[in-house]
């Protein structure tokens, strides 16, 4: 396992169309699986107003803010428009034996 | 000790505007009652359903009401089908306009957008300015000199508040403020929340509204009669009542500066006509602490948390018989407002956050 790949959790543990919250080393992010069972990474606040995104809805591959429903595509983390104007970083992550890492290098 | 009453600086660009960044009461983070999500997930999933029915029946009526008012024009018979529509028009207009500038009323988001701009022209509020007003709104909610949408600031202005049960000072604001959007300017207020890649968007559209008024009288001079400003402008103000009447419930006479909505929000039971045309906004409270939840959830909602919230006001009536004397002692003392009770069941309110002179002055 390259020392770039952060572990998050058992692949599981993150329900189908949803988001979970992850804290690492100081930094948060927002860990997503798919409806079509696919798993993405993104900063984890609202680029708006500094929201935590892992309370927010996942629908298809929108995150919405649960703040003030800023909407983005948590795949590419193109901001989708007002009130959200700046896009999310968005990170490699990838399945290996049941269990979610994260590339934030 | 004997308290001198605060005088608050409502400009978002003044003095209370800079104080409550400094003390932390601008984007500051707000209580929530603990919801495992697993239960808020289903509350927040959107359906179209609940909307395109609401949404037909809401323009079918209007286009009854309205199509039997103009049948009718010129004898009495006439009066109930526009007081019908103004309602429609006026009022109905003002949650949709909510709802989908939240994006929480349909799933599919392009109905979410034609929805709001209809309504926002109905409500005439400009569909970028407000849109990010109302995020200002819930980022800081009746935080003074940060909130634009205090509806009630202190001491109350009842004059205004009676006048605008028919729309008068609001839509000749709303006017002034699209023709001053349509000669290309925004204001400095608005440059406070509206961010200058949305400028273009918010002159646009109010140059296509005036382009719109400006056929409607042409056309009541046209027909010599003012027929045409009663189907469009004119409801605005003969039909706004009823938002006035629930709008002023949502924060009326309580709490300013705090950072629990259970403090500053009210819940109101309702009528079934009146949840209609408000779309559950009585449930106010709650929207506030979850906006994600579309308005035909709140009720499950309110059931899900009122063990934390304070009881709701059990009826319009009701909410009015606390709300309007204590705009009267507001008259007097505008640090004074109504603190809502927790029951024995609910977290207890940020004391030690809340305990500043002005809520000290209040009790």
């Amino acid at each position: 396992m390259s020392d770039n790949w952060i572990e998050v959790c058992d692949a599981g543990e993150i329900d189908e169309e949803d988001v979970i919250r992850f804290d690492h080393d100081g930094r948060t992010f927002a860990i997503y699986r798919s409806p079509e069972d696919t798993y993405h990474a993104t900063d984890g606040l609202c680029t708006h107003e500094k929201i935590h995104l892992a309370d927010g809805l996942v629908m298809d591959n929108i995150i919405e803010c649960p703040k003030h429903n800023g909407r983005f595509d948590y795949k590419t983390g193109e901001a989708k428009g007002a009130p959200v104007c700046i896009n999310l970083r968005t990170y490699p992550v990838k399945v290996e034996s049941g269990t979610v890492f994260i590339s934030i290098s | 000790m004997a308290m001198t009453p605060s005088k608050r600086d409502y400009s978002l660009l003044g003095r209370d505007a800079e104080a409550s960044v400094a003390s932390g009461l601008a984007a500051a983070e707000w209580y929530h009652t603990d919801v495992a999500r697993k239960e808020m997930k289903a509350l927040m999933q959107r359906a179209d359903g609940p909307a395109i029915r609401d949404t037909v029946i809401w323009l079918g009526a209007m286009v009854v009401s309205g199509g039997l008012g103009v049948w009718l024009w010129g004898s009495w018979w006439a009066v109930p089908f526009f007081l019908v529509y103004g309602v429609l028009y006026g009022s109905a207009s003002d949650s949709r306009w909510h709802e989908c500038g939240h994006g929480t009323a349909f799933r599919t988001m392009w109905m979410n957008n034609v929805v709001y701009q209809i309504a926002c022209f109905m409500i005439m509020r400009n569909p970028v300015t407000w849109r990010w007003s109302h995020t200002r709104h819930h980022t800081d909610t009746v935080i003074v000199g940060r909130d634009p949408e205090i509806a009630v600031m202190r001491p109350p202005d009842l004059a205004r508040l009676a006048l605008n049960f028919f729309g008068i000072l609001d839509a000749w604001y709303a006017m002034v403020d699209m023709l001053r959007n349509a000669a290309g300017v925004m204001s400095a207020a608005e440059k406070t929340f509206v961010p200058e890649s949305e400028w273009p968007k918010a002159i646009r559209i109010a140059r296509v509204w005036l382009a719109i008024y400006a056929a409607t009288i042409a056309l009541c001079f046209f027909m010599g009669s003012i027929l045409p400003a009663m189907l469009i402008g004119l409801p605005r103000l003969y039909g706004a009542w009823h938002h006035v009447m629930t709008g002023l419930l949502q924060h009326g006479g309580l709490a300013d500066n705090v950072v629990d909505h259970r403090l500053n929000s009210r819940t109101v039971l309702m009528n079934p006509v009146s949840r209609f045309i408000y779309w559950n906004m009585n449930y106010h409270v709650e929207h506030h602490m979850f906006p994600m939840v579309p308005y035909h959830a709140l009720p499950r909602l309110h059931a899900m948390i009122r063990h934390d919230l304070p009881a709701p006001n059990p009826s319009i009536w009701n909410g009015y018989r606390e709300m309007l004397p204590a705009f009267l002692r507001q008259l007097r003392n505008e640090d004074y407002f109504l603190k809502r009770e927790l029951p024995p069941t609910a977290r207890p309110y940020k004391e030690d956050f809340h305990a500043d002179p002005v809520a000290q002055a209040a009790e």
